[in-house]
Order: structure tokens, then C-alpha cells, then sequence
């Protein structure tokens, strides 16, 4: 291959005159970082709501997770983000358009909600299985404690559940990192942004995507151990999750 | 023995063909004339430069060069055939595609500069472009002041979005600059209000402008923010036998006539898919390229 390396292009100055390569590179890992963790959160919440609504008894609330699930897990990341950005404020009124238009920080906002709400999807069907797979007999235990739904929810069904799928948590988790990768898309020049740029200015493909490939490793292993960590504190000794 | 007799006519071959060969083959031309097939990267929405006309074809006034350089190819290496193959290529992945060996020649709008010329090699320019912004006219933006902080987009990674970045803070405009991911984007952004200018080489403005929904809703400034710079077909580099070979089939190109006849082709006639036609007669500096060709990544050297 005819390719002329050149590792220490990492410590010249980038144009734009805000440092080298790598403090380029460190910006976009740091707008990943912010990324995936906002949208990680609105993942959880979203998704917790969802996912038990999918196991309420009622019919209505059923349909209401099954439509939210199908809507987003059904349709590609890119789209829909393009959709979030470009069409939603066409649909709006125009002045709150315009609004939405001029927000600063518009490409990361979008993002952020954009993937979070993609991955409600997945944490839903997620925590669906999750509280299926108790026996029936632990809902039945709460209804005969006189606990209400929401208690028993609360203080039997989920806690269980939760520690169950933390495994599969832990790699949504992973994957909520990897695709605010899409978010270049809409602007967000993060992590993989700061990379394609970085090959554009100075032509080093290689050293530009080693570099990005070694932050997200580097960042997952973080996320995995950290996870690792918190279910081993969390296993009750005696459930399945536990030793 | 077998062995033996095989090396003595492999020697004897050797010593036998050299002299007839006026010299020995290496790099690109060695493996163009042993594998008897040649492969242009082409971009597919570069237009009018290369992109892929209606039949998914690639087109354009880059492709027509690239054509023009493979039949200089194929005379100089006595062929009777030569293949052509097309690989599609994005500006990720032209650097990478080009240094392993799947295309030989990039044909599409690739700036020229010192710092890119590290790793890949140009062929003599063929278009010089210089840094400018479209707006709406409805925003009224008259001069490069009065973009003072307003949302300003551009492509990233390109060498406007560098541009704009240092006139920014020379100026003190104070805009908000967006990147974009590609041009297209970077023109919804405009067209949908997100952005009051787009910052970029005014021919592709030019042609984005010309493929709008609303084409007079939209003017190219009179401002810029650089200086002409040059665009150049990328090859190897260390390749000198067949940077010759590719450097004086496009000097004769721009020299004889045939050259002007290619560029009124694509950027003063109607061109594929849609009867696009951009209006953009050759400029004072490409004049003075074309009657002296160069590689230089220098845009003073184009005076």
C-alpha cells in the first residue's frame, strides 16, 4: 500500500486555530460523552414507563407501548433523526419553527432525544420481558398484601426485573454511545465528526479512524466495568441475578 | 533437469527482452499493462465535475479529463485494449482507495494544497474555485459584515468551513458557524432556514443553486473569502513514470483546443439529468491555467 504514515500528525495544529488534532479529537469525545449519557437518560425513563405499561392489564395501555415500540424501533436511527431535524419544525407553525430553528445547540438536542427515544424502544421491550419472566406468583404476593398496581410495581415487580436485564441494559447502554455516531447527520460534530474532518484537513485516514476507535473502546470499557460494578452491588444473594 | 531448463530460458528471456524494452515498467503503468484494465474513482453528486447522470452513469467534466488521460495511457503502453473500471468513491474514502491500489486516478473536485500533497500526488489543474456564500435574497445579505452573528453553515471538513472559522474571528463577526455533513445538507439548512448563508466553492454553490426548487430565490456573493484555489485529479504519489505519462496528456489537453471544447460542454450548456445549465464561462485564471498548465497547490501561482 502506498500510504505515508505520520502518527505525530496527532500534535500538529489543526486549522481553526483551536489546537492540535488530538484537542479536535478530544472535543468530539467529550460531545459523545454528553450525548450518549442525555441520551441514555431519556432512554431509561421513557423506556421504564413503556416497558411497563406493555405488562399492565389494561388493553389501552397496551396499545399505547405496543405503538410507541413499533414506531420507533421499526424505522433506521438516520431517518429518523433527519425527520426530528429538517421535517418536524416544517410541520409546526411558523413561528414555533422558527423557534426551534434558531435554538442553539439545535443539532445537539435533537440528538440527544433523537437516539434516546430510539432506544426507549429497545429498553421497553426490554423490561417487558423483563417482568414476564417473573413468576406470576410474585404479583399475586403483592395484590394479597393489599398493595396497589403502582406498589407493586414499585416495590415487587420492578426492583426483580430491573436486576434481571441488567446484562442487556448494559450493552443498550453501549449501543446508545455508538450511535450518536449518526448524529453527524444533523451537525453534531462528535467523536466520528471530529475524525471525517480530521481526514479531510490533513488527508491521514488511518491515524484519524485508530485514534476514534481507540476512544470508543476506551469509553465502553468504562461503561462496562462501571455496569459490571453495579450489578454485582446491587445482586440480592438467592435471586437468580444473585449468588 | 526439468528446474534447470526453466531458469535458463527465464534468464535467457530476460537477457533477450531487455533491450527491446525502451525501459523497465514500474508502479501504476506495470500494473495497468498486466492486468490490461485501468480504475477511475468517480464522485456520484459532484456536479458538473463527476456525478451520475440518469442512467446511473458516471458524468461530468472530470470524467471527460479522466477519459481523455486513459487514452494517453493506453498509447503509451502500446495496448490495443484497455478496460475501464468505475469505483465510486466518497471524500472519506478516496485517500484510503487510492493508497491501496483499487483506483488508480480520483476524478471529481478534490482542492489542491500543500498539506494534502504529503500524501497523494495532482495531476495539472483543471478548475479553480474560490470561496464564497449563497443566501436568500428575501435575508439581504449584501457584504461578509452582515453576516455578523448570524447562523453561518458550511461543509465540515472542507476548507471553507477553515475560512469561514479564521474571517470569523479576524473579523469579529461573531457568527454562529454550523458544519454540515455534505453540501446537500448544508443547503437544506439554508433553504429550510436554519442557517442564513452557506459557505463553499462558489461552482458547487453555483450548481446547488441551479438544481433548487426556487432558483432565483437565492444569490451567490460577490464577496469571498479565499483567493481562486485549484482542484486536481489525485493519483499516487512516488509515481513519477506515471504522473509523466498522466501530466502530459492533460497539458495537451488544455493546450490544444480540446480542453475549452470539455469545459463550455459542462459548465455552459445544458447538462444531464435535468437540463441544468450554470452560466459559468472560464474565468481569467483558469484561462491562464489552461495556456500553462500546472500542479502548483499555491493559488497565486494561477495569476
Amino acid at each position: 500500500m502506498n500510504y505515508n504514515w505520520n502518527w505525530s500528525i496527532f500534535f500538529e495544529p489543526a486549522p481553526g486555530g483551536t489546537g492540535t488534532y488530538f484537542d479536535m479529537l478530544l472535543s468530539g469525545l467529550w460531545l459523545t460523552i454528553q450525548t450518549g449519557i442525555f441520551a441514555w437518560i431519556i432512554a431509561l425513563i421513557f423506556g421504564s414507563i413503556v416497558g411497563v405499561l406493555r405488562t399492565l392489564p389494561s388493553k389501552t395501555a397496551y396499545w399505547i407501548g405496543f405503538a410507541w415500540v413499533e414506531f420507533f424501533r421499526n424505522m433506521p436511527l438516520l431517518v429518523q433523526l433527519f425527520l426530528w431535524f429538517f421535517v418536524l419544525p416544517e410541520l409546526l407553525p411558523r413561528s414555533w419553527g422558527l423557534w426551534l430553528k434558531q435554538m442553539p445547540n439545535a443539532p445537539f438536542y435533537t440528538a440527544a432525544i433523537g437516539v434516546g427515544l430510539f432506544m426507549s424502544a429497545r429498553v421497553a421491550v426490554q423490561l417487558a420481558a423483563g417482568i414476564a419472566s417473573l413468576p406470576r406468583g410474585q404479583k399475586q404476593a403483592a395484590t394479597a398484601l393489599g398493595l396497589t398496581t403502582f406498589q407493586g410495581y414499585r416495590y415487587v415487580l420492578l426492583p426483580i426485573a430491573f436486576r434481571i436485564i441488567m446484562p442487556p441494559l448494559t450493552s443498550e447502554f453501549l449501543n446508545t454511545i455508538k450511535n450518536t455516531a449518526v448524529a453527524i447527520t444533523i451537525g453534531l460534530i462528535e467523536l466520528t465528526g471530529q475524525a471525517r474532518s480530521m481526514q479531510e484537513f490533513s488527508f491521514q485516514v488511518f491515524e484519524a479512524f485508530t485514534a476514534a476507535t481507540v476512544m470508543y473502546l476506551l469509553i465502553n470499557i468504562v461503561v462496562v466495568t462501571g455496569m459490571r460494578f453495579l450489578e454485582r452491588s446491587l445482586a440480592i444473594p438467592g435471586y437468580i441475578t444473585g449468588k | 533437469m526439468k528446474h534447470r531448463h526453466i531458469i535458463g530460458c527465464l534468464l535467457a528471456g530476460a537477457l533477450c527482452a531487455t533491450p527491446a524494452m525502451a525501459q523497465e515498467l514500474t508502479g501504476t503503468l506495470k500494473n495497468i499493462k498486466d492486468t490490461g484494465a485501468i480504475t477511475l474513482g468517480f464522485r456520484d453528486s459532484s456536479i458538473p465535475f463527476s456525478y451520475l447522470d440518469d442512467s446511473q452513469k458516471p458524468v461530468g467534466y472530470a470524467m471527460d479529463i479522466c477519459y481523455k488521460i486513459v487514452d494517453a495511457v493506453k498509447k503509451e503502453l502500446k495496448l490495443d485494449k484497455l478496460e475501464v473500471k468505475l469505483n465510486p468513491v466518497t471524500s472519506s474514502t478516496r485517500i484510503p482507495l487510492l493508497a491501496n491500489g483499487t483506483i488508480d486516478l480520483e476524478c471529481g473536485s478534490t482542492t489542491n494544497n500543500a498539506e494534502r500533497q504529503k500524501q497523494i500526488a495532482y495531476t495539472n489543474t483543471h478548475f479553480l474555485t474560490a470561496s464564497r456564500y449563497v443566501s436568500k435574497k428575501s435575508s439581504k445579505i449584501n457584504s461578509i459584515d452582515d453576516l455578523k452573528g448570524k447562523a453561518v453553515v458550511s461543509t465540515s471538513g472542507t476548507t471553507n468551513i477553515k475560512q469561514l472559522t479564521e474571517a470569523n474571528a479576524e473579523k469579529k463577526l461573531g457568527a454562529n458557524i454550523i458544519p454540515a455533513k455534505d453540501h446537500a445538507e448544508a443547503f437544506l439548512m439554508v433553504e429550510t432556514d436554519r442557517a442564513v448563508a452557506f459557505v463553499m466553492d462558489d461552482i458547487l454553490l453555483a450548481s446547488l443553486v441551479a438544481g433548487s426548487k426556487a432558483p432565483d430565490d437565492y444569490v451567490i456573493s460577490k464577496d469571498a473569502f479565499s483567493k481562486p484555489e485549484p482542484y486536481g485529479i489525485m493519483l499516487r504519489k512516488d509515481d513519477p513514470a506515471f504522473k509523466k505519462v498522466v501530466d502530459a496528456a492533460t497539458s495537451a489537453l488544455y493546450k490544444g483546443g480540446e480542453g475549452q471544447k470539455i469545459y463550455d460542454k459542462w459548465f455552459t450548456q445544458k447538462i444531464p439529468p435535468k437540463g441544468l445549465n450554470l452560466n459559468s464561462p472560464m474565468s481569467a485564471e483558469l484561462k491562464n491555467q489552461y495556456a500553462k498548465p500546472s500542479d502548483s497547490p499555491d493559488p497565486d501561482a494561477y495569476k
